[in-house]
């Protein structure tokens, strides 16, 4: 179930510190539930140093809560969320702050603080958790802004004056503000124009090259999944499962996805339309 | 988010009255105790970390310097209106040289303080509920923890102190100026002598009224900053949970403060007959 090995990273050269643990982030026999309605049941899920990681499957499936599992915004039902071997809970509230500088979060909408400029946005993680001079702050946010393609000038903008596409670009400047290990894209390319998704994609694969970090993509964009992904796993809705099926119905290779005999990932990825219009 | 199957939704087929009511009870429990929880983190930040100047001094603006407007307005009429309403009743009696100490008393003991907290919780705390349930709805919420920061240290405790620290002020404001609109009505067109306007006022309205009112006004301040956060943090999905969110921020302000009103009202007669039979002076 957790195959890790893969072409990028098979092709890519990593050069971790031996004592690293390869597995980043776990799930371990996960479930969740918000009230009485059940998201998800019974997940395993690994997620290596350095891949990336693509999470398909139905609006409704679970896959953004699977991702908030993995970065510790949620706390899961039942079973546990590993960090490097140990147990998310086990942290006391300072070494969950710490660790969790060491993720960036790209969401779905960007969630860009609306009462900021785009300089403050980008800003905020390092007034909040270092005390770096200002001059070294915007020195940074700056570069981050180059980074993602945007000048300079973008900073004195609100959120507001922004089209969707500069919105994900800042929000990905914000979440690399503080250099981190392992990004999570939350349907980075919904709402886009196919141009300005290529270049978010262009821009995933580009922080996965310079920075190396591990990556967790959530997506059901098939462009997305062909251009990013090293693993593909698909979940499907809870509702639409008996009751022992396991909920991850597909892991694997990109290759393998589009390649499956699997009717449930077949459909999915080829966007086929013949029984959902009847539900 | 999460929660256990109460033992009422351990029988799906109960749907009597009687297992509403009981339902009901049972969440408002739940509600209260979740709200309480959330207090107590907020006491737990307000001793860890008091927010940053550039964080707080903008929410003091728009909760205390942009409400005086409202405040002054509604102030003026309570005032005038409450000459209105009592001078002919003690003109009957021919005690309407007194009514400065009625007109001032009521203002200073409840209206002034109850007013100003309704004022507040109209326009501060549904726009609280409001603005949380948003930043909820669109992740901002979970973006702030994404970064590091606490969502209660940054967004709740600044939003606390503001309205803790202001509504004293928005009361006095409130208070002089419903006291210049009764004097006003009862000089000015009732012919109320002026000096025995202030002379009864002084007489009837003590320092501890003063100080009783100011202390009220920091419950409810404080009372509609926790109701106000509470509900926007637990604000359900879309456009209608944020809107459900600003009704329900103000509605439960409104009943909070006038419970606790109620509660404090006892408290102050009760401190006050100990201040007497102490020999404390009270005036």
């Amino acid at each position: 179930m957790t195959t890790t090995l893969n072409r990028k990273t098979e092709s890519v050269p990593r050069s971790f510190p031996a004592a690293v643990p390869a597995v980043t982030a776990e799930l371990s026999n996960v479930s969740h539930s918000f009230g009485h309605q059940p998201v998800l049941r019974n997940i395993s899920l690994q997620v290596c140093r350095g891949e990336t990681l693509v999470l398909i499957g139905e609006s409704g499936c679970g896959k953004s809560v699977t991702t908030k599992l993995l970065a510790g915004l949620l706390q899961p039902t039942s079973g546990d969320v590993l960090w490097e071997g140990r147990p998310v809970r086990s942290r006391n509230s300072t070494e969950m702050r710490r660790d969790r500088l060491r993720l960036g979060y790209l969401f779905q909408g960007a969630a860009l603080f609306d009462s900021m400029n785009v300089f403050e946005n980008i800003a905020f993680g390092l007034r909040e958790n270092t005390k770096m001079p200002e001059s070294q702050i915007r020195e940074i946010v700056f570069d981050r802004l180059r980074e993602v393609g945007l000048v300079d000038s973008v900073g004195d903008k609100r959120p507001s004056d922004l089209s969707g596409g500069m919105k994900k670009r800042v929000g990905l400047a914000r979440a690399l503000a503080m250099s981190p290990d392992i990004m999570f894209y939350d349907e980075p390319t919904t709402g886009l124009d196919p141009i300005m998704s290529g270049v978010i994609n262009e821009l995933i694969l580009q922080t996965q090259m310079r920075r190396q970090v591990t990556s967790i993509v959530v997506t059901h964009d098939m462009t997305t999944v062909r251009r990013v992904a090293d693993r593909v796993v698909m979940l499907y809705p809870l509702g639409k499962l008996a009751s022992e099926e396991p909920q991850i119905v597909f892991e694997g290779s990109c290759h393998e996805a589009f390649a499956t005999e699997d009717v449930r990932v077949a459909r999915f990825v080829r966007g086929s339309t013949s029984t959902q219009l009847t539900e | 988010m999460s929660a256990s199957a109460s033992p009422i939704d351990a029988h799906p087929s109960a749907s009597t009255p009687i297992h509403g009511l009981g339902r009901m009870v049972v969440d408002s429990i739940v509600v209260l105790g979740d709200l309480f929880t959330f207090g107590w983190t907020l006491c737990g930040w307000l001793l860890i970390r008091l927010p940053r100047a550039r964080v707080l001094w903008p929410i003091l603006y728009e909760v205390g310097v942009r409400s005086v407007p409202v405040v002054c307005v509604t102030g003026l009429f309570i005032g005038m209106v409450l000459a209105v309403q009592t001078y002919d009743t003690l003109k009957q009696m021919h005690f309407e040289s007194q009514i400065g100490s009625v007109i001032n008393g009521t203002l200073v003991k409840e209206l002034g303080p109850v007013l100003a907290a309704v004022m507040l919780a109209g326009r501060v705390g549904s726009a609280i509920a409001a603005q949380i349930g948003t930043m909820k709805v669109s992740e901002q919420i979970d973006a702030l923890s994404a970064l590091g920061a606490d969502p209660v240290a940054f967004l709740v405790v600044p939003r606390f102190l503001a309205c803790f620290l202001m509504i004293p002020a928005l009361t006095m404001v409130a208070e002089g100026v419903g006291i210049f609109g009764g004097w006003f009505v009862s000089t000015q067109i009732y012919g109320v002598s002026s000096h025995l306007f202030w002379t009864y006022s002084d007489r009837f309205v003590t320092a501890f009224d003063v100080i009783t009112g100011v202390f009220k006004s920091m419950s409810f301040g404080a009372a509609i900053a926790i109701i106000a956060c509470h509900r926007g943090f637990r604000c359900g999905s879309g456009a209608e949970g944020v809107g459900r969110a600003a009704t329900e921020a103000f509605v439960a302000s409104f009943v909070a403060i006038l419970a606790l009103d109620f509660v404090l009202a006892l408290l102050s007669i009760h401190l006050l007959k100990l201040l007497w039979a102490l020999g404390i002076p009270v005036t």
